[in-house]
């Protein structure tokens, strides 16, 4: 007979470590299923869009603005790598903010671990990047960019994605059940953030190292060009620490990036045992 | 269920408080913080629980009962971790389905061999252990053919087994239910009861809540009877269940009631008793479908009237007012009836209502001036059992006649 233990209420990781776990990866597992099997082209369509996106900009700023590609060797694959790193976090972010509110079901009747509704969404998105980024390889090769060494470093890139783009949903899936425009105000933002990092255009288009450092106050910024850097190794792109002028400069992005997690974690944590009430 | 000292405690619950702010005005735009940052945000503090304390015992069906709004499904709630408790523990003795509501986190887009895992999981299984346990849970179900289905081409009746079979199968110590025993036909029905003696058996404690008495005493071994947050009763379901049917009575005589339609305002009439009956005259809180509905109620005027009606509403559990009896205080043509005359009444009707749920609300009404003499919300409620799992909300007596049609006929 098992002995008394005091119930603790409802929490963001409530439920044993096992259970989170467990949870986390079935949700994420059978939600990718769902959008894999569930339509005739299934995983195509996680695929088309950014391919159509990466489409329309290429045409623009290669035949129209020719921003890319008189200063990138390789701007075509820039372009879709950047796009398709972006899509995972803006995929992740947006379905999030309305991921905890539309389980409402699930929150208000069972006792179930908070954390695990965006974390499974993002989980959700990072398998959609994993089978992007295979497309993405296939283009980079036949670019005819060598294999190098630092394509290992890729996943140290991801891993650094991935945390920012868990806090940023995990926040702002727990922000919209008390402020409904939270939805409205991050399309807004998450376009923002979009031009604010070279996707479209390398770090070195703007010819003046002060807006280049500017630009590294965006964490995402820092990411991006690093995976550049590592995956396509061209001579001219600088390094994220020398776009920045110096390991100095990279100081606001990471304290950004760390206010960024702790703020999530703290918000979450306050917000969790009430979700249900506040429904 | 014998109570002794040994048996071992499964659930305690003390001092449990447990109140919710109701914004009178409710910020929930950002821009409305930005806009008006130092603006008052008013709240009325909502008492949901108020100092309860109770302690269920290892194996024991525990029915927990009260009108809606006394505080039973928040209970509950923080009973499941669903809510957090504002002061007091609650204190737990094994591992507790986490589930409330049969077939919460069903996803209809996935099939039930999917949905059994994940649920399987949310309830506390590891992965491997649900996928081990799938096999049977299908089995109890009866639903081997359909185990690839999505589960939005399910009947509902095919959910509620799935669901159920689910819940038997994860081997909580502790079951929390929330009203699902009113669902299905006789023989599903049959089935709960078979499953929950096993449980009870196997010494699992189960938790149900409700506001249906009858349910309470069909099934329970002991119940407690919440009421404005606090325990009003503890001990045996049919005591608690004439504590319950008798504060609703006060409640809609003591002139202060939650009823805004006059009930209590001139309560002229006391009730005595309301009841359903059997062919017999006992005392029932079901009825089989085709039976005669039999209603009784006793009733002491407390002025004096020209003339009384008792009026009954039928009302199913989706709120449907299904159907509505009348009678006369006293026959017809009816009497004048004195300050301290006692009747009773009783009425009887064919029962053509479906299986499931219902309650009666019942009203005395002054016949030739008009207006109530009193009213009665939620005297009687029963469940009709019986017959095949029919829709609609009540299954008509039928008569047919078919005969082959011959080439001459138009």
């Amino acid at each position: 007979m098992p002995a008394l233990q005091e119930v603790r209420g409802p929490s963001a990781l409530g439920g044993g470590r096992q259970r989170f776990f467990d949870l986390l990866w079935l949700l994420a597992v059978t939600e990718f299923k769902r959008v894999y099997f569930g339509t005739v082209l299934g995983y195509l369509w996680s695929l088309i869009r950014p391919l159509m996106l990466f489409g329309v900009l290429l045409f623009v700023f290669t035949q129209i603005f020719r921003i890319g590609s008189e200063q990138v060797e390789y701007y075509p694959v820039m372009l879709l790598l950047g796009i398709v790193l972006f899509t995972f976090f803006q995929e992740s972010t947006t379905n999030s903010v309305t991921a905890v509110v539309s389980q409402e079901g699930v929150v208000r009747k069972t006792q179930f671990p908070r954390l695990v509704i965006p974390l499974a969404t993002v989980l959700t998105g990072l398998f959609n990047l994993a089978l992007n980024l295979v497309v993405v390889f296939g283009f980079v090769l036949a670019f005819g960019v060598d294999p190098t060494w630092t394509w290992l470093l890729l996943p140290v890139a991801l891993a650094f994605l991935f945390v920012f783009t868990a806090a940023m949903s995990a926040a702002l899936s727990v922000l919209y059940v008390r402020f409904r425009d939270v939805a409205i105000i991050w399309l807004v933002v998450a376009q923002m953030l979009f031009y604010t990092t070279p996707i479209l255009y390398p770090v070195t288009a703007f010819e003046d190292p002060t807006k280049e450092h500017l630009l590294m106050l965006n964490p995402l910024a820092v990411i991006f060009e690093q995976v550049r850097v590592w995956v396509l190794h061209e001579p001219q792109a600088p390094s994220a620490v020398e776009a920045a002028g110096g390991v100095a400069g990279l100081i606001p992005a990471a304290a950004i990036f760390v206010g960024v997690c702790v703020f999530a974690v703290w918000t979450f944590n306050r917000e969790a045992p009430r979700i249900a009430e506040d429904l | 269920m014998p109570v002794d000292d040994a048996t071992p405690i499964a659930i305690q619950v003390e001092d449990l408080h447990k109140s919710f702010r109701i914004p009178t005005s409710r910020v929930d735009s950002l821009k409305e913080r930005v806009v008006r940052p130092f603006a008052t945000r008013d709240y009325r503090e909502l008492r949901a629980l108020d100092g309860v304390s109770f302690e269920i015992e290892r194996g024991e069906f525990f029915g927990i009962v009260g009108r809606n709004g006394s505080g039973k499904s928040t209970l509950l709630k923080l009973l499941a971790s669903i809510y957090r408790v504002d002061s007091g523990t609650i204190r737990m003795a094994g591992r507790m389905a986490p589930f409330i509501e049969l077939g919460v986190g069903f996803n209809t887009d996935l099939s039930a061999r999917e949905n059994v895992v994940l649920n399987g999981v949310m309830m506390g299984l590891t992965p491997s252990e649900a996928r081990n346990r799938l096999d049977a849970v299908i089995e109890f179900a009866e639903l081997e053919e359909f185990v690839d289905l999505k589960l939005k081409n399910y009947s509902s009746g095919m959910l509620v087994r799935l669901a159920f079979s689910l819940l038997l199968e994860v081997d909580a110590d502790i079951l929390l239910i929330d009203e699902v025993l009113a669902v299905g036909d006789a023989a599903f029905q049959q089935k709960c009861a078979d499953a929950f003696h096993e449980m009870k058996a196997a010494g699992k404690t189960i938790v149900l809540v409700t506001h249906a008495m009858a349910q309470v005493e069909t099934y329970c071994h002991r119940a407690m009877l919440i009421d404005g947050g606090r325990v009003a009763a503890i001990g045996a379901p049919d005591e608690v269940g004439r504590q319950y049917l008798r504060r609703n009575f006060e409640r809609a005589g003591d002139g202060g009631g939650a009823d805004a339609s006059g009930a209590g305002r001139d309560a002229a009439v006391r009730m005595l008793d309301a009841s359903l009956l059997d062919a017999a005259g006992e005392r029932v809180n079901s009825v089989e479908q085709g039976e005669k509905l039999r209603l009784r109620i006793r009733i002491e005027a407390l002025e004096d009237f020209a003339a009384l009606g008792v009026g009954y509403m039928i009302v199913n559990s989706s709120g449907i007012a299904v159907a509505q009896l009348r009678a006369l205080v006293g026959g017809e043509p009816p009497p004048r009836v004195k300050k301290g005359e006692r009747y009773e009444i009783e009425t009887s009707a064919d029962n053509l209502l479906a299986p499931g749920h219902y309650i009666v609300h019942c009203g005395i009404n002054r016949v030739l001036e008009g207006g109530i003499a009193l009213d009665l919300p939620s005297a009687i409620d029963f469940v009709v059992f019986g017959g095949d799992e029919d829709r609609g909300l009540v299954t008509l007596p039928q008569e047919t006649a078919t005969r082959p049609m011959g080439a001459g006929d138009r």
